[in-house]
């Protein structure tokens, strides 16, 4: 059984008729111990997706799914403080602005200490000591002088540290990483994605890593989740979906990294931007940007085809080649 | 608004909005906001009656009809519909003095902002811009008058110059300067920094034309808003000076000093202190209003 | 932190300097002869005018004068009153007590209201609840204040005869004066009902008083708080799976509060100013009824001495305010 089932999962913000839905009925699985990395450009629902998951979609949002499940609970029946129980201790998440997201007011210890003061409670004393612990872990030198600094000491690292630190005080099964370095120095970057990947090891976590960086993705994931405008657009192994993407968006990302471009004058990049709230196509999401798009493409919209391993959202998935198939 | 740049990228039928003027940016931005609407229309009505008060007001504001001593309004047993909002003590229809209180009021708004707004804008243009020793001295002198409430600073210069009106409108104008300062320097040294004024600069514009044409403008948003709500502070000021007997003089139909001279009849006659507070309020509420508005129609930070 | 509130220290300085310029210069700005002035239509006599001017220290040099006036102030001597004879600050001592109750509970008032109202408002935005604050705070803020006093005396002390109209105590009581506060006065002394007595009178003028800085405190507070539940901390704090109470309480209201206390703060000119007026409506024997019948008198000394000493109190309110803002802020405390 997955770790993470996530089964037709859509939230939409507003009421009324027509809201807008930033997630689109997304499906997929997280087992044990897996790196699952989720691409796309901002505004594809990637972020609203794990915070779904988390609980921590707030009104105007609505989050409804056939099912979402961990650990074979299901945690959009279960009563609201059962799944507060479970979040920031079997489920955590870190985000994308280190810097913001650690409470100006609090020092690093009063921040580590709280989660696992909700959630396991014990002494003072030992929740100081598990919180140096923790700090070492991160790879932060000095953890104990460091207890006491407030967050506008540290730098960008330093606060994802502290961040990551905080979110696996309480030894969690599932870590979500939303574009844990898009906010940090290319320097820094590498050694962040590093810590994670080797503490999802040490404790055999399962990783959802959500970036815009398909390099990122190419190098710590084992499985890929492509979303584009709130959908999932493509998944499958890592490795297959960098050697014969199937999706035409996917294969769009690949040629704008620079490394596909070498030998070419510019780097290829789709035209256009992800659709917003209020112009949404009526057919196939991309179609106003997708070099293939047929008139079918602009009217109706498609399904998801394939396996469970490998799926696809387009009425002409690429061959081997990368040309539409017929 | 990057819309307009891609339209072309999406399919016919997608066609993204069309551009709008600043003017009407503004002002969908203003109307959607109800209550600077409703404020607005007080506020234009206050205008009309305030200008046709002559024509509108059933009496004169001053005359005092010996036979109807603190008649009731109209709708109250003993009241008249020769003087709709009764009498007061001397028998002036209060009605009447109202209207030309409003004149007043508004008249008094217009100079205290005319002359806060100018002498601010000049001190805060000057010590935002050439900083320094000029900007030091100029904030020390705001800090202070800061330092002091500034109804308690107004009594101070009334004290000294003279009750009257226009001692009081002086007092008022200078006690509201601080905030008119501060904000144009605020913006002064924001925009000072930017790059269109650096390229000013460069072409070898003059210290006036950079100060007054390049730079103003474009911190004239603020400055607004804050005339707004300086008009509502310069009709309560005036309104709370009248009160204390410092502002306009009797028989001067001042709303402020209307409330005074009907304390001795707050037991007897509840409405000649009921009307002319509620027409303070509710002018002041309406600039209050009008200014929330305005500062969300102009603040280009609350948009999206 | 002692180098902070040093800092703080030394940049009130020039602005104390100021205030004993401005106050210095007030009274020589009366146009015409001062002495002629403050005798008014009553005229004066050669003689008088000569010692008058000599007890002012009219006949020396302007900045000897100046000089004069600062080293009085130092020694606590802000003069004498033209009608009492008393020290200025003397008078000013026997009355500062009723001003401070007056203000301390209108700052209760409008603290203990506007606050809960700002941060509920916030919490639930977009609520009823939320669009009556908003609506109730900014009336509030728009009252002419000796109105609303008027008002509510005509509503609840002419018509309802729940509060009395004005002063601090019923005549029935005589109290001795030990702290000056009266509530205080009235537990020591012991005497049946002269508490709930005083309490009585205390209510409408602190509402009044009040009424103003509760409606900007609302305010304030609730943008605050909208502005810090809306940032990333916030998110992290719900992300570790805590009670909604607690991330509000705990995480939430210390960063929002920041910028309330320097607003509330600010209140203080607010409440003394409006204290002018309060206590001319209510009768209230403190420094703001104490000012205008000084002015009314043309007792200028005390007009002077007295705008000294309330503007002293509001930069010593904001001194205090902002190291207060430093212990609260540790970005301030360890940055500047």
């Amino acid at each position: 059984m997955a770790l993470l089932e996530v089964n037709s999962l859509s939230v939409e913000f507003g009421d009324g008729p027509n809201p807008f839905r930033a997630v689109d009925q997304v499906s997929y699985s997280v087992e044990k111990g897996e790196v699952v990395g989720i691409v796309g450009e901002s505004g594809s629902g990637k972020s609203v997706s794990s915070l779904s998951i988390m609980g921590l979609i707030e009104y105007p949002g609505h989050v409804k799914a056939e099912g979402l499940t961990f650990d074979g609970q299901d945690l959009l029946s279960m009563p609201v403080k059962k799944r507060r129980a479970l979040t920031g201790a079997d489920i955590a998440m870190i985000f994308q602005e280190p810097m913001s997201s650690l409470n100006p007011c609090y020092t690093v210890e009063f921040q580590i200490t709280e989660a696992l003061k909700i959630h396991q409670g014990g002494r003072k004393k030992w929740r100081r000591e598990r919180a140096i612990e923790l700090l070492e872990q991160v790879g932060i030198p000095d953890p104990k002088s460091r207890l006491k600094a407030y967050p506008h000491q540290l730098s960008g690292g330093m606060s994802q540290r502290v961040m990551i630190a905080m979110a696996i005080a309480c030894d969690p099964k599932l870590l979500i990483a939303d574009e844990p370095t898009t906010a940090l120095d290319v320097t820094i970057q590498a050694q962040i994605v590093d810590l994670l990947l080797e503490l999802q090891r040490e404790k055999n976590m399962g990783l959802v890593l959500i970036t815009n960086d398909l390099a990122l993705v190419a190098e710590a994931a084992d499985r890929v989740i492509v979303m584009y405008a709130g959908q999932v657009v493509e998944t499958g192994p890592a490795e297959e979906i960098f050697s014969t993407p199937r999706h035409p968006y996917t294969q769009a990302l690949l040629r704008s990294l620079p490394e596909s471009s070498q030998g070419k004058e510019r780097l290829e990049a789709l035209p256009g931007v992800v659709p917003g709230a209020f112009d949404r196509p009526k057919g196939c999401m991309l179609a106003p940007r997708c070099p293939y798009a047929s008139e079918r493409c602009q009217r109706e919209v498609p399904m998801v085809s394939g396996d469970s391993l490998r799926q696809v959202r387009c009425f002409t998935p690429l061959d081997l080649q990368g040309k539409p198939a017929a | 608004m990057s819309d307009s740049t891609n339209t072309e990228t999406l399919s016919p039928e997608q066609v993204g909005p069309q551009p709008q003027t600043p003017l009407q940016e503004f002002w969908s931005y203003f109307s959607a906001n109800t209550g600077a609407v409703v404020g607005l229309v007080f506020i234009v009505t206050m205008i009309i009656v305030a200008l046709s008060a002559n024509w509108l007001a059933p009496h004169s504001p001053i005359e005092q009809y010996r036979d109807a001593l603190l008649m009731p309004p109209a709708w109250v047993e003993g009241g008249s519909w020769t003087y709709v909002l009764g009498t007061d003590d001397v028998g002036r229809d209060i009605l009447s003095r109202l209207m030309h209180g409003a004149r007043l009021s508004l008249f008094i708004g217009c100079l205290v902002v005319t002359l806060s707004l100018g002498m601010g804008i000049l001190l805060g243009l000057v010590a935002g811009y050439f900083q320094g020793a000029v900007d030091t001295a100029i904030m020390r002198a705001v800090d202070i008058m800061l330092a002091m409430p500034s109804l308690l600073l107004a009594i101070a210069i009334v004290a000294i110059l003279g009750p009257s009106l226009i001692n009081a409108s002086m007092a008022i104008a200078i006690v509201s300067l601080p905030h008119y300062v501060r904000l144009t320097r605020a913006s002064t040294i924001a925009e000072l920094s930017k790059d269109y004024v650096v390229s000013s600069r460069v072409a070898g514009a003059s210290h006036l034309r950079l100060m007054f044409i390049t730079i103003l403008p474009n911190c004239l948003a603020p400055l607004i808003v804050q005339a707004t709500l300086g008009f509502s502070n310069a009709i309560l000021d005036m309104a709370a000076l009248g009160f204390l007997g410092l502002g306009a003089q009797p028989p001067t139909p001042e709303w402020g000093s209307m409330l005074a001279d009907a304390l001795q009849f707050v037991q007897r006659a509840w409405w000649v202190v009921t009307f002319p507070g509620l027409v303070i309020l509710l002018t002041v509420l309406a600039f209050n209003l009008m200014g929330d508005g305005l500062r969300d129609a102009l603040d280009p930070k609350l948009k999206q | 932190m002692f180098q902070f509130i040093f800092k703080k220290l030394m940049l009130v300085v020039p602005t104390f300097i100021g205030i004993t310029l401005l106050t210095f210069t007030l009274i020589r700005l009366i146009p015409g002869d001062p002495i002629e002035v403050m005798a008014g239509e009553r005229g004066v006599s050669p003689e008088r005018h000569a010692q008058l001017r000599a007890e002012l220290g009219l006949d020396q040099p302007l900045l000897i004068q100046y000089k004069d006036y600062v080293v009085n102030i130092f020694h606590g001597d802000l003069g004498k009153s033209l009608i009492t004879k008393t020290p200025v600050m003397e008078e000013f001592a026997s009355l500062f007590p009723a001003t401070v109750e007056l203000a301390t509970c209108a700052a209760l008032f409008a603290v203990l209201v506007g606050l809960p109202a700002g941060i509920i408002a916030a919490v639930k935005r977009g609520s009823i609840f939320d669009h009556s604050v908003m609506t109730f705070s900014l009336t509030g803020y728009s009252m002419p204040i000796f109105w609303w006093a008027l008002l509510l005396m005509l509503v609840f002390s002419v018509n309802l005869g729940w509060t009395p109209v004005s002063g601090r105590l019923d005549v029935t009581y005589w109290i001795d004066e030990v702290t000056g506060f009266m509530l205080i006065d009235t537990l020591l002394s012991g005497e049946e009902g002269a508490f709930a007595s005083a309490l009585h009178h205390l209510v409408l003028p602190s509402i009044v008083l009040g009424t103003i800085p509760m409606a900007v405190i609302a305010r304030m507070t609730r943008s605050s708080m909208l502005e810090v539940l809306s940032e990333d901390y916030i998110r992290t704090a719900r992300s570790k799976g805590m009670a909604p109470l607690r991330v509000i309480v705990v995480h939430a209201l210390r960063n929002a509060l920041i910028p309330v206390i320097t607003v509330i703060g600010l209140q203080v000119g607010i409440l003394l100013s409006g204290a002018i007026l309060t206590e001319t409506i209510f009768a209230w024997p403190g420094i703001g009824k104490w000012l205008i019948e000084s002015i009314a008198r043309r007792d200028y000394p005390v007009v002077q001495g007295g705008i000294m000493m309330v503007a002293t109190i509001i930069i010593v309110v904001n001194l205090i305010v902002d190291i207060l803002y430093g212990v609260v802020n540790p970005r301030i405390r360890h940055n500047k």
